[in-house]
């Protein structure tokens, strides 16, 4: 095959759908719609970044996603990390664990430990972060249907550890509606699944009101197929369905949309990605300000985790994925991300071994020390065809979001399975591309190598006996606790669901009588049912 | 005679990563297969069920996460129960190039790791469907 491009004659596409020219002008930058969206960094409409200063006052957060086997063996890994100087933690939980089930489940089997580290119970949690300063280091647990209760852990363990809750920081991934389109780890039908999304919302605004209690996730939407400005208009329509919803609670915007946060992929072409973040900030700006009333500028920020993920990865060459992951990192930076989790090299086919994840934090770490990143904010903007491709961007989105609600929003949108099909729809066309060479991947359809002179690719070892000591641990704590007590808690939970109450309270009461997460998460699906998948093509 | 060559698509186990599962439905069916996808987490117990209750030609499994060994070693006893070991059984995904001939012991007649050309994958049912 060749790599050859053809002599402009052929239209440039990007993967948003937008025709890209050979040169731009100050004439593009005015036919788009002008500079009027740009502004100063730190204000209105926030299409510079969110802060004033940005990296020049303190460089992105480095959270790299960490988890396996079990409590002990993770909190080892992450003090490992915190000694490499990582500044923030991103905890990965096996599979069981986020679709609610324990460890002594019979779908488990083969399961535990295998993604991410298991829990059974607040233990799990005491143990996983023994010895960290949890003022010092944020945490971010990637958990989504079973978020409440691991938020309720998570805060439980905390509170158990001396730190007062109401001024505790972290973050929660808890999108549900993504989970439904990507990634799936659901466990109740849509509707309930938003109510408790709803109800982590307001119990962290009345209770934990630093505490960030849903970022949500454009990542894997895009990971599943979406185009980059699909990946962010439905995260919009998500986080507005989670804002609708706090709102009939009777909060005010600006009680809880300042600890709304947000999490993109990175992959693809670099001026695409930076001028998607870009028209981001100042369009969820715009709808906090004018669709909600916002008046707390701080309501109004796009804070959010950017990093690459699988999709931006392959399995062929997989060294060159270190310069791919590099290349990911320079666009979070460009982009204005406030924290990254830098995929790693070798993450196309594993579990990553601490040597890549080590490469990973080294690559971000170089970027903040070395090349002149934090030096200066939005270091892109001003360029013809960054501005031009920001209003073109941000106007994508805005058509993106209005034919959504146009087909009856998010929420029955993703209940009957029309966005899914969307985005499978788009991930088959990429994929028919990059299998006809279309879409060059260097390594993969390009510059290919014999198979022989390839790495022995290293593979993350399953751990049979950590799976064990795990089920006999979870068990020697039902044999020593409260069992009253936690019929009691669990009681609660029951009556709360049905009668529509807030669950958090009961599940608090729940986590810190050693409940497990597959007992409360049995009494929720008692009173919501389980989630039928829609298989629509 | 039958008209046309009828494949299961099922994703085992927990793992939530259906892209692949779900890009390989739509190139079956553009190639003129028709298609069952079974959805997210089925036991082993469930794909041996709805193989025999769709009767179908084909039984694939998408696999991504790396639980597909003790899986394809639970599901082969229970094909024997049900007298399906003369479907054709595939797997695709993410399957470490170590795991092939284990693979093929257990049972499986064709392996097509992510990046598989579609051709791959429907020359060989159309080849190997009795």
């Amino acid at each position: 095959m060749t790599t050859e491009r053809d002599s402009g004659s052929k239209p440039v596409i990007n993967e948003s759908g937008i025709e890209v020219k050979t040169l731009y002008t100050a004439e593009d930058v005015d036919n788009s719609g002008g500079i009027e969206m740009v502004g100063n960094p730190g204000e209105y409409p926030f299409t510079r970044g969110i802060h004033p200063e940005m990296y020049r006052k303190r460089p992105w957060t480095m959270r790299q996603y960490t988890g396996f086997a079990n409590a002990k063996k993770t909190n080892e890994r992450f003090k490992y990390l915190i000694a490499n100087g990582q500044t923030g933690l991103n905890v990965a939980f096996d599979l069981p664990t986020q679709i609610g089930l324990d460890t002594d489940d019979p779908m488990a089997v083969g399961e535990i430990g295998r993604v991410g580290m298991a829990v059974d119970t607040l233990q799990d949690f005491e143990i996983a972060f023994d010895g960290i300063d949890l003022e010092e280091i944020t945490v971010s647990l990637t958990i989504n249907g079973a978020a409440a209760v691991l938020i309720a852990m998570y805060l439980a363990m905390a509170e158990k550890s001396g730190y007062d809750i109401s001024k505790l920081r972290g973050t929660a991934q808890n999108d549900i509606l993504k989970e439904f389109i990507g990634r799936g780890t659901w466990i109740f039908p849509v509707e309930p699944s938003v109510k408790l999304v709803c109800d982590t919302i307001e119990y962290c605004a009345n209770h934990a009101p630093k505490y960030t209690p849903v970022s949500v996730c454009g990542y894997h939407i895009r990971e599943s197929g979406a185009d980059p400005a699909e990946e962010m208009a439905y995260a919009f329509c998500i986080a507005k369905a989670y804002t609708d919803g706090a709102l009939e609670r009777g909060l005010d915007i600006d009680e809880f949309a300042g600890r709304l946060s947000f999490n993109f992929n990175i992959y693809g072409n670099i001026f695409e990605q930076v001028a998607k973040f870009r028209a981001g900030r100042g369009l969820w700006a715009k709808i906090m300000k004018e669709e909600y009333g916002a008046k707390n500028p701080r309501s109004m920020w796009l804070r959010m985790i950017a990093g690459g993920g699988g999709n931006g990865l392959y399995a062929e060459q997989p060294e060159v994925n270190i310069m791919r992951g590099a290349y990911y990192a320079l666009i979070g930076a460009l982009g204005g991300a406030q924290t990254m989790a830098l995929c790693c090299y070798d993450e196309a086919y594993t579990i990553p071994s601490e040597f890549a994840q080590r490469l990973s934090l080294r690559t971000m770490q170089l970027l903040a020390e070395e090349s002149g990143l934090c030096d200066t904010v939005d270091p892109l903007a001003g360029s013809y065809y960054v501005e031009t491709l920001t209003n073109q961007m941000r106007e994508r989105m805005e058509q993106i979001m209005a034919e959504v609600d146009a087909q009856g929003g998010i929420v029955k949108q993703v209940s009957e399975g029309v966005i899914q099909s969307r985005v499978s729809a788009g991930a088959y066309d990429t994929q028919r591309k990059i299998l006809s060479g279309e879409i060059h991947k260097v390594g993969v359809n390009c510059y290919e190598m014999d198979e022989k002179e390839e790495h022995e690719p290293q593979y993350h070892p399953y751990d049979e006996v950590a799976a064990q000591k795990q089920i006999d641990a979870t068990n020697a704590i039902k044999a020593n606790r409260d069992q009253a007590e936690v019929d009691r808690a669990l009681a609660k939970i029951k009556d709360d669901a049905e009668s529509g109450t807030n669950v958090m309270p009961a599940i608090m009461e729940a986590v810190k009588a050693y409940a497990t997460v597959g007992e409360i998460t049995n009494k929720l699906t008692e009173v919501f049912g389980h989630y039928q998948e829609p298989i629509r093509f | 005679m039958k008209s046309r060559i009828r494949v299961l698509v099922a994703k085992p186990g927990l793992d939530g990563h259906d892209q692949g599962a779900k890009v390989v439905v739509r190139a079956l069916m553009d190639a003129g297969f028709e298609v069952i996808y079974s959805g997210l987490r089925q036991s082993p117990e469930a794909v041996a069920r709805i193989a025999l209750e769709e009767d179908v030609d084909v039984i694939g499994l998408s696999s991504m996460a790396g639980s597909h060994m003790q899986f394809c070693r639970r599901l082969r006893e229970l094909l024997e129960e049900n007298r399906l070991t003369g479907k054709l059984w595939i797997i695709g995904g993410n399957i470490p190039k170590r795991d092939a001939a284990e693979l093929q012991k257990i049972g499986l007649h064709g392996i097509f790791p992510t990046g598989s050309q579609f051709e791959e994958i429907t020359h060989f049912i159309k080849e190997n469907v009795t």
